[in-house]
């Protein structure tokens, strides 16, 4: 690990532990109704907390977006190039069409971010809070090696198909 | 485990968000989903005796008076006082409470004759059984409540009544009811001279942060909160206010005095701790059911570069060099695989997800000496003071 990446996964990990305090509550104002209150028009400021930016550099940011009963992590994945414009594009993609299975997963990120998390009182009520930060921690770390990754295989691959392609003409 | 664990009782799968004792610690009553379930203490494992279902959405709070009544309130709007039967079973009666919001938190008068209910809908509904139509009538207190209320409290008087809610206010109001209340209780309060009911008696603004539990210590007139910047609070009647920080920065969901100058807090870190009052003030003292401090680095430092060294060495570090499709897919489900059970050394506390409720158990000469908490892990732990 880079020496840059490590205090900022400590300052995300630290923002987590503070945001994700949340409680079973009622919406004040639909009848009968609770709802993640990050995610319905503001209607009473004071169930949103303080949002959190944390960034390493223009590239790899976070915002995190706790409120009362919710908390909306937004992660920034780095991309370099064009390359991996597209890459993380396709991978967050094949992830968020799988949202059901991660529980956590919003469906489509923020504007301006590559993924959005959404936890909600539910999910810390029946998942461990420090197993949920520790997921997202890993999350953080994982997705760049594994971009570079695909842009390494990319690479190897376009090497070799036009070398085949490029072999037919040879005499 | 720690020596102050007394025991713990896994009791439902579901959060409980809500726990109470009756009178003589043989009952207990806990809230999980849409019911609320009565065991029976003594013995090894409490016995379930009853369950109370007639809410159908999530009960939020139950209370049980001095003279065995249930109260329970729940997000679908509804209040219901259960009179328990010669039979062991319980009679449920509607509370009007007119609100159309969800009811959040209950708490019987000391006397028994009368209790307060939280709502979402601003308001603080003060019920009272009415003879003549043989129901459970309710006064409202609206003003000056500016969100939802998240917690009520009782002086031991029966009269002044302590709220605090997701505005930011801790608020001391009057729930004076005529007919039930005499004036003479009121006669040397050291807190006004007059208590119409619904009149705003003290206002503290904790700078917007919720405010999650309140209490009473009536002998010394004082009130306990905390809030979720992570602070605990003592206010007395001449508005002279104490705040004291977490130790470890998360906020706490649940207080308790546990004598004139020490206060039990519990919350979002999953052990109780305890503050006491010297004569700076109120300060830390001491930690209960704490997971060792060496269990916590490591927590942190997982996902470092330690990792390939903690997931056994018969990986060789060729792999991470030469990654092709198949070896890579192979490593993925042996950390996979190994990552379970690194989970299982970790040590833990009595308690595994944020504590929200904390009731006396035992008490003697004035002191409490076992302490009964209820979290959001379906459990319900006693813990040794």
């Amino acid at each position: 690990m880079s020496q840059s990446l490590r205090p900022y996964l400590t300052a995300v990990r630290h923002s987590l532990e503070a945001a994700l305090t949340l409680s079973n509550f009622s919406s004040q104002e639909v009848e009968r109704h609770n709802r993640p209150e990050i995610e319905v028009p503001i209607q009473s400021a004071e169930l949103l907390l303080q949002p959190m930016h944390i960034s390493r550099n223009e590239n790899e940011q976070v915002l995190i977006e706790p409120s009362v009963n919710s908390v909306r992590v937004n992660i920034m994945v780095k991309q370099a190039d064009e390359i991996e414009q597209i890459l993380v594009h396709k991978f967050t993609r094949f992830l968020e069409q799988r949202a059901e299975a991660f529980y956590i997963l919003r469906r489509t990120p923020i504007k301006g971010f590559s993924i959005s998390f959404l936890i909600t009182n539910k999910h810390t009520e029946s998942m461990k809070t420090g197993k949920l930060i520790d997921f997202i921690i890993e999350f953080m770390e994982e997705v760049d090696k594994e971009i570079s990754e695909m842009k390494l295989f990319l690479n190897a691959r376009a090497r070799f198909v036009a070398e085949a392609y490029l072999g037919e003409f040879v005499y | 485990m720690d020596k102050s664990v007394l025991s713990v009782y896994k009791l439902v799968k579901a959060p409980i968000y809500s726990h109470c004792l009756s009178q003589d610690k043989s009952l207990l009553a806990i809230t999980c989903e849409n019911n609320c379930l009565i065991y029976r203490l003594g013995g090894r494992h409490p016995q379930l005796v009853a369950t109370l279902e007639n809410h159908d959405k999530t009960v939020t709070a139950v209370d049980i008076s001095v003279h065995g009544r249930i109260v329970t309130c729940s997000q679908d709007r509804n209040a219901y006082v259960w009179e328990p039967l010669s039979d062991g079973s319980y009679r449920p009666t509607l509370v009007l409470l007119r609100i159309n919001r969800a009811a959040t938190c209950v708490s019987w008068a000391p006397n028994g004759y009368k209790f307060a209910v939280g709502s979402s809908a601003r308001i603080i509904a003060v019920c009272y059984y009415e003879q003549e139509n043989n129901w459970w009538v309710s006064k409202h207190i609206k003003k000056p409540i500016k969100s939802t209320v998240n917690c009520l409290s009782w002086h031991e008087n029966g009269v002044l009544l302590a709220s605090g809610g997701t505005d930011g206010f801790m608020r001391i109001f009057s729930g004076f009811i005529k007919g039930l209340d005499s004036k003479e209780t009121m006669a040397n309060s050291p807190w006004g001279s007059k208590f119409p009911f619904g009149s705003l008696i003290k206002e503290q603004y904790q700078g917007g942060a919720y405010i999650h539990d309140v209490q009473w210590r009536s002998n010394i007139e004082k009130v306990a909160y905390v809030a979720h910047d992570g602070t605990l609070d003592v206010l007395d009647y001449q508005g002279n206010l104490q705040s004291v920080n977490a130790p470890d920065g998360l906020p706490y969901r649940a207080l308790l005095w546990i004598n004139d100058h020490e206060i039990l807090c519990a919350g979002y870190n999953c052990h109780p701790v305890m503050f006491s009052e010297a004569s700076q003030g109120w300060k830390f003292a001491r930690d209960y059911d704490k997971i060792a401090a060496a269990n916590v680095l490591e927590k942190t430092a997982t996902g470092s570069s330690t990792s390939s060294s903690q997931f056994g060495s018969t990986q060789d570090e060729d792999n991470d060099e030469n990654p092709t499709f198949g070896i890579s897919a192979l490593r993925k489900f042996k950390e996979l695989d190994l990552k379970g059970k690194v989970s299982l050394e970790q040590k833990e506390s009595a308690h595994e997800n944020a504590i929200v409720s904390l009731i006396p158990y035992a008490e003697s000469n004035g002191q409490i000496t076992q302490v009964s908490s209820c979290g959001l892990d379906g459990k319900v732990v006693l813990y040794n003071i």
